[in-house]
């Protein structure tokens, strides 16, 4: 194997790293620094993640040990199919939501310590991904928590500081919780390497210890990831920032830091099967407790925010499953998720740009005036509710012929009722604000301009030929390989180590 | 034993995240949790009798103390500074808009 390829995989830390300090030190002397630099960055994460789908599909997963030292003794970096499966979602999302920022964030001074926290949190997302140390998970999850809280309360207003306060207090308990668990489950194996971990608690079978890690872990990446019960810190948090910020946040950060790393240390490291149940029933409560609370809102983006807690009871109730089936349809709907769900924030931001205005009852009629932004939300609704032939049609459905295939019709049915709450709360989103009568004080208003608008189509475009992934040439390397690397569960290890080799 | 102890004042910390309603006692709530898992993390490295890790050529040493968890908890300690450092700035700017501590009394955003 060359050698290019093992050397990629830090860099998708550290090229966000330094770039967000150069940000820092160079963005308040040269304006347009920090947006170049930013876009340039993003490009480049986006091809190169790119291109380790290629070489990871190719020989298993790559191993990078840190300067040097051999796992398990050293830190090493892990990039296996699920791992790129996503890094794709997060670069590509970032890029588009960058491209996105470089107009929408005119309405905020200090643009450039909005890209350089912005970057930081990129870095501590792919960090979360790419790491194969357990207590690395943990730092680069709070590198990316921290830049995350600063971006909430980035307006400064009252409402802003005060959920970005609410959500800080949720994140560092959550941080503890991971820490907590983390440390005894040092104590129990003696190595915080994921795959050696893996090995020492299959061989060390039947301890109470593990049942009391799961529960301060499920805890811990359930509070990141907005799993009901740990919900209510999201429809503040999310739509308290700024609208590029808001998609980053509910199309990322809860999956990569949440989802992502709840699969990683259940699946890969502890091989518990007994949080599955748990897991289902944790996923069908979040999908229909959140989508009821949905419908109620007259806020655009806290609408949105309840139902990216719905949307994350999809996939948990998916991979809950445990079939290969159901964990193929909750990764295919957590990719689905990421591209709506930002369209859709990035749809309001667009509403909110143009009128100043995220209040359903006070807008309507826009799509006269702002038809690109109103046919991009269309599609991203559709999406969201489950109509074919956009994306959301195809992961439902595979999530719930998974359930009825494994036996659980009850789940199922409560997917489908709650598909229906959603398609019910999106026509309120549509009839309110792009139909119905254009409102006096709205005559003025402008498209948004192009680099918006350009974002908005290109992800709109994602939604409508995402289905194409369930074909087999297109999935094999991707989607499959990432389903097959979950439903392996601790082989992990085993590759981890043979690619040592 | 010393653990249990630990998980008790871990478990105070969370009471007064939970419980409080002054903001900076909340803060301190997090800070006295995060100190509980740092000592935690000594004890998970401590052995009995033994002494720091640094070895000699000549030297065979049977019984040290394991120095991962210490430097685990350097690591921590940094994040935590970060965290608290962020949530007290928060609070500063809270209370410049709403004139308050009291978390019952700071509610502009609605369920």
């Amino acid at each position: 194997m060359s050698g290019i390829n093992y050397t990629m995989i830090p860099l998708f830390v550290a090229l966000p790293l330094t770039v967000s300090f150069l940000i820092m030190l160079l963005g308040n002397r040269v304006r347009w620094i920090s947006d170049m630099l930013c876009t340039v960055v993003a490009l480049a994460l986006c091809l190169l993640s790119f291109y380790a789908v290629g070489v990871a599909s190719g020989s298993g997963p790559l191993v990078y040990r840190m300067g040097g030292w051999l796992p398990p003794a050293g830190i090493c970096l892990v990039l296996d199919s699920l791992s790129v499966f996503m890094l794709v979602i997060v670069n590509v999302i970032t890029l588009i939501v960058t491209i996105y920022a470089i107009n929408y964030m005119e309405q905020y001074t200090a643009k450039s310590k909005f890209y350089a926290l912005f970057l930081l949190m990129l870095a501590g997302m792919n960090g979360v991904i790419v790491t194969g140390d357990m207590f690395n998970l943990f730092v680069f999850l709070e590198i990316g928590s921290i830049a995350s809280y600063g971006l909430v309360a980035f307006g400064t207003e009252e409402e802003e500081l005060e959920a970005s306060f609410k959500y800080m207090i949720m994140g560092s308990i959550a941080g503890l919780f991971i820490l907590l668990g983390i440390g005894l489950l040092y104590s129990y194996t003696s190595t915080l390497n994921m795959a050696d971990m893996a090995l020492v608690v299959s061989e060390k079978s039947g301890s109470k210890l593990i049942g009391f890690v799961s529960v301060l872990f499920l805890v811990g990446f359930g509070l990141k990831g907005a799993l009901f019960p740990f919900h209510w810190w999201l429809p503040d948090a999310h739509p308290s920032a700024p609208a590029p910020i808001s998609a980053m946040l509910s199309g990322l950060l809860i999956k990569a830091l949440g989802v992502y790393a709840l699969i990683r240390v259940f699946f890969s490291v502890l091989g518990a099967t007994a949080f599955l149940p748990v897991a289902m029933v944790l996923g069908t409560m979040s999908m229909v407790i959140g989508v009821f609370l949905a419908v109620g809102q007259w806020d655009f983006k806290r609408l949105l925010a309840y139902h990216s807690i719905s949307q994350v009871g999809y996939i948990m109730l998916g991979i809950g499953l445990g079939t290969p089936l159901g964990i193929l349809g909750g990764l295919f709907h957590l990719f689905n998720h990421s591209m709506f769900k930002s369209l859709l924030f990035l749809n309001s931001g667009a509403v909110d740009y143009a009128t100043g205005s995220r209040n359903l009852k006070e807008l309507g009629g826009l799509r006269e005036r702002m038809p690109v932004s109103a046919s991009t939300s269309m599609v991203a609704s559709m999406s969201i509710a489950g109509l074919p032939p956009f994306n959301g049609f195809w992961s439902k459905l595979i999530i719930i012929i998974a359930c009825v295939d494994a036996g659980h019709p009850v789940y199922a049915a409560w997917a489908v009722v709650a598909s229906i709450m959603t398609l019910a709360s999106f026509m309120k989103v549509q009839k309110y604000v792009f139909f119905g009568e254009l409102k006096e004080k709205f005559n003025a208003i402008k498209e948004v301009p192009f680099a918006m608008q350009f974002s908005m189509v290109f992800l709109a475009a994602i939604c409508f030929l995402g289905g194409l992934l369930l074909v087999p040439a297109v999935s094999g390397d991707f989607l499959q390989s990432a389903a097959d690397t979950v439903a392996n569960g601790t082989e992990y290890a085993k590759m981890v180590f043979q690619s040592l080799q | 034993m010393t653990y249990f102890l630990c998980m008790i004042i871990f478990a105070i910390g969370l009471y007064a995240v939970v419980a409080k309603r002054n903001m900076i006692k909340i803060i301190i709530g997090i800070m006295v949790m995060e100190y509980a898992l740092n000592m935690l993390f000594v004890l998970f490295g401590y052995r009995q009798g033994g002494r720091s890790p640094i070895l000699e050529k000549a030297q065979t040493i049977t019984n040290i103390v394991d120095p991962l968890p210490q430097a685990l908890i350097l690591t921590a300690i940094v994040i935590g500074l970060a965290t608290t450092a962020l949530m007290v700035a928060l609070a500063v700017r809270i209370y410049e808009k709403y004139g308050t501590f009291d978390i019952t009394k700071i509610r502009k955003l609605r369920g």
